[in-house]
């Protein structure tokens, strides 16, 4: 089953940098979502895979045998909270950007780049 | 001897530093006698040095190591020899005297402190770059030596010629630094040593390595460019706007001696192959010639004297290339005869130029009379400069005469091509020594009258020294001549050096028929300027405009190129940052072996071997990829903006689903939440917006982005099948599985993982988070703040009220 999972982190992948590589600012962010859950993803089964039985110890037991790593599981939840806090200010930011130079494509925010950018003097 | 030679050499190496550090305190504290001051440390230096002459005349060598990077056998290593000492006294007496000018030509300047300090640090590192042994210290030095230039050159930076001289003389320089510090490397590749000293204690070997022609290419290179051959001496006249006291000292007695230096010490090395004295012979003779006529060319006295001091930097790179012993010994004692004329007139022009207001030869005459002691001090500085009996001009012509007493074609030529550059220096050094100060009195921009004792001092020392020197010829030859010679050709030098006359010598008609050729040129300086300034008009281009349009291009090139790589195409970036991600993954895992432990049983057709069937899934298993991959192709493939914010929450869902199955739950939960939410406020913000909704990528856009899309995606499954083939180190887990309950009270092991065992590592996402809605709510309240205050501004003060 790890191999499918593998297959399907690489779509993820492949979906994600194909929204990335796009001129929209909208369809970036969508990227940067996509992207993300293949790398959460990438974590969680990179700490191999358990069916169903959680890390959680029964009460009355000190511990728990056959259960998913936990360690990954901690680790992509940190991911997804600050993915998701990044996803939310990377959204208004784009929002405040469409707002300010009417623009959703990046070819056409040339504010800090303009297209005939400032040539090097030629004296001393 | 009573001191410890190895502490003294190091503080003579260090003084120069910290008094140019205290210097512009010193210069505030002192105001106009900051000269004087200051030249006690150089003329201690100087003193200091001078107790070597006798146990350095004697055969001895003093040297100091002081351990640097042991690692790789580098030491910051000191040697004096007679060559090193000559050198040495050179930087630090005249060194002392340009202190003391300096202080009172640049009096009432808000920058003097700055200018003495750049002065002194400049000596410093003329000092040790000539008692360096380790060639690493060397490099260092003689960079330091082009930076310092660079800065006192660039002293009078609000004027555009200064900051071209100096940015001038520094490329062309630092380009000489690098063949030096490459040089080194291949010599110590070659010898296995960093120090000089060791280097000639390998004999041939440099002259058998088949790099020997590489190695010779950069020293000269190095040596060319310092000391301004022919076709790289264009930076050296434009290094006159500099003030007086830099030319005296950096540009003719001292810095520009480096390249000469770095020749005589690699003589024993280097020198004495056919390559060796072909190009040095050529160049300094065609350096000689060029500089020689130049001068000629000029009214400025100033840049009179810088031709001159290219000329004769020419004359002593031809005579090492002779390398002969009497070359050797003719090119040490013009060495010396020049520092003090040369400088000597310089810091009288320099007078000239304070007292008076112009240094143009044709717009002064005269000043005898009331310059009485700057005259007596150029005669003198002139006198050697003809090399006239009596002075040490005259003993280093008479033994370059020497040199050449062969009979044999090439000597004569070389013979024929020195006595017409003496002769023309002799010509030019008469007339900046009698031009301003004899004939009728010419009204000056300034009233002239003689400069204070600190201006004048300077050069009377140095044009009284010329005499004095050729005067103890006997002392001279064995406490300076005949150490240097020896460190120099490796063998012991023997002084024959004599100021006697001998009619029945052809040297001595020599000498006669370059000073009456001196004197034909001094009458005829009119008409041969004249001659050559049609010629010059009629030939437009000239190394210095070579320069600019090198400079030019250069800086056009990397503006062509910052444009070609810095386009400001986002997505060009993003095309090439995926790319080599995608080679990043794939080349590794291809090139080092990481695929083969998939390979095998793939190459084969065998998919059992991989552990890989259909039933590895359960079907709801399988139902959940199908929806992940469903959203994604939906997603892909939506044509307006629902449809994409829903797949968008399917392939999310999808992902949480997963997580549920392997046992996640914490995961799927958050997941959900935070699906939810974007859909949510993706929908909220994009009908806002008036976008368009379709991926308006063109064919062949789409095909690339796809490509690497690909690429990516097939990296990341191949790498992650790779890890997924070893072993996990579960250390960590196992300790967080075993000690959860009993040592964190806690049973839901992630969460005590969480808020437990990385606690500072949750607070800092919970920081993130906070940080994110802070710039959230300021974004949104910029924006209804922003909009209040445009619509408030344009409105005048009256409509206010309405």
């Amino acid at each position: 089953m790890n191999y499918i999972l593998a297959a399907l982190i690489g779509v993820f992948v492949a979906v994600g940098v194909y929204f990335l590589l796009s001129r929209s600012v909208i369809r970036m962010l969508l990227g940067v979502t996509i992207f993300g859950n293949a790398v959460n993803l990438l974590i969680f089964v990179g700490g191999r895979l358990t069916r169903e039985v959680a890390p959680i110890v029964p009460y009355g037991e000190e511990t728990i045998a056959g259960a998913a790593n936990p360690l990954p599981q901690a680790l992509v939840l940190t991911a997804i909270v600050i993915g998701f806090s990044m996803f939310t200010f990377l959204l208004v930011l784009a929002f405040r950007t469409y707002q300010a130079l009417d623009a959703d494509n990046t070819d056409n925010m040339r504010l800090a780049e303009p297209e005939d950018g400032c040539r090097p003097p030629l004296s001393y | 001897m009573g001191y410890s030679p190895e502490t003294s050499i190091i503080l003579v190496a260090i003084a120069p530093f910290l008094a140019a550090i205290l210097a512009p305190a010193t210069a505030r504290f002192t105001g106009a006698h900051a000269g004087w001051v200051l030249a006690i440390v150089p003329a201690a230096i100087f003193v200091f040095l001078l107790r070597f002459l006798e146990p350095v005349a004697g055969g001895e060598i003093v040297t100091a190591s002081l351990e640097w990077a042991p690692a790789y056998g580098i030491a910051l290593s000191f040697l004096i020899d007679g060559l090193s000492l000559t050198f040495a006294l050179t930087i630090s007496g005249i060194g002392a005297l340009i202190i003391i000018y300096s202080g009172s030509y640049l009096a009432g300047h808000p920058h003097q402190g700055r200018f003495l300090g750049f002065m002194l640090a400049f000596m410093g590192a003329m000092l040790g770059l000539v008692l360096s042994d380790s060639m690493v210290a060397l490099f260092t030095f003689w960079e330091l030596t082009s930076v310092t230039s660079f800065l006192l050159i660039g002293f009078d930076h609000a004027r555009q010629a200064a900051r071209r001289a100096a940015i001038q003389a520094l490329v062309v320089t630092n380009l000489g630094g690098l063949a030096l510090l490459l040089g080194a490397l291949v010599v110590q590749q070659i010898t296995g040593r960093w120090e000089l000293s060791g280097v000639r204690e390998t004999g041939d070997l440099l002259r058998e390595s088949p790099f020997y022609g590489l190695a010779l290419v950069l020293f000269l290179l190095a040596a060319f460019t310092k000391s301004a051959q022919f076709p790289l001496h264009f930076w050296l006249p434009n290094a006159m706007e500099a003030p007086t006291p830099v030319s005296a000292f950096l540009h003719s007695a001292t810095m520009v001696q480096a390249g000469v230096y770095l020749l005589a010490r690699m003589t024993p090395v280097l020198g004495d192959t056919p390559a060796w004295m072909t190009i040095l012979t050529l160049f300094g003779g065609v350096t000689l010639l060029w500089g020689a006529v130049a001068a000629i060319k000029q009214i400025d006295l100033k840049q009179m004297l810088a031709q001159t001091t290219i000329a004769s930097l020419g004359l002593l790179v031809l005579l090492i290339g002779l390398g002969s012993e009497a070359a050797i010994a003719a090119m040490i004692v013009y060495f010396v005869a020049h520092a003090f004329y040369k400088a000597g007139l310089f810091l009288t022009v320099g007078v000239i130029d304070h007292e008076t207001g112009t240094r143009d030869i044709t717009a002064l005459g005269g000043l005898m009379r009331k310059m009485p002691a700057s005259f007596i001090a150029a005669a003198l500085a002139a006198v050697s400069m003809i090399g006239l009996p009596l002075t040490v001009g005259y003993l280093a012509k008479e033994e370059m005469y020497l040199a050449l007493a062969e009979a044999d074609a090439a000597s004569l030529l070389v013979l024929a091509v020195l006595i017409a550059g003496n002769a023309l220096l002799a010509g030019v050094g008469i007339a900046v020594a009698a031009r301003p100060f004899t004939g009728p009195t010419v009204e000056t921009p300034k009233p002239a009258h003689e400069g204070p004792l600190a201006l004048v001092a300077g050069p009377l020392v140095l044009a009284v020294l010329g005499i004095a020197a050729a005067l103890a010829v006997g002392w001279f030859g064995h406490a300076i001549l005949e150490p240097a010679g020896t460190a120099i050709l490796g063998l012991p030098v023997e002084s024959h050096l004599t100021l006697a006359l001998n009619p029945a010598s052809v040297l001595f008609w020599l000498s006669v028929l370059t000073w009456a050729l001196g004197v034909l040129v001094f009458y005829q300086l009119d008409a041969l300027r004249a001659f050559l300034r049609r010629l010059e008009t009629g030939f437009g281009w000239t190394f210095d405009k070579g320069f600019d349009a090198a400079m030019f291009g250069l800086i056009r090139l990397s503006g062509a190129a910052t444009r070609f790589l810095h386009h400001g195409r986002l997505e060009l970036y993003l095309v090439v940052f995926f790319a080599l991600f995608a080679i990043a993954l794939i080349v590794p895992l291809v090139s080092l072996g990481g695929l083969e432990t998939l390979a095998p049983a793939v190459s084969l057709g065998q998919w059992a071997a991989t552990g890989w069937s259909w039933s590895d899934l359960a079907i709801y298993e399988w139902a959940v990829v199908a929806l992940a991959i469903i959203g994604l192709v939906v997603l892909v493939a939506a044509q307006n903006r629902l449809v994409a914010i829903v797949s968008l929450g399917v392939q999310g869902i999808a992902v949480a689903l997963l997580f549920l199955l392997f046992g996640a739950p914490d995961l799927a939960f958050t997941q959900f939440m935070v699906e939810i939410l974007s859909v949510v406020i993706l929908t909220l913000v994009m009908t806002r917006l008036k976008l368009d909704e379709r991926d308006r990528r063109p064919f062949e856009d789409a095909m690339r982005d796809g490509t690497v899309a690909v690429l990516c995606g097939a990296g990341v499954t191949l790498l992650l099948s790779t890890i997924l083939t070893g072993t996990l180190d579960t250390r960590l887990s196992d300790f967080f599985l075993a000690t959860s309950v009993p040592i964190a009270h806690g049973h839901n092991i992630v969460n005590v993982i969480l808020v437990d065992y990385r606690g500072f590592d949750t607070l800092g996402e919970i920081s993130v988070v906070m940080a994110a809605g802070i710039a959230i709510l300021a974004l949104i309240r910029g924006q209804r703040g922003g909009r209040a205050a445009r619509q408030v501004e344009p409105k005048p003060a009256g409509e206010e009220a309405r």
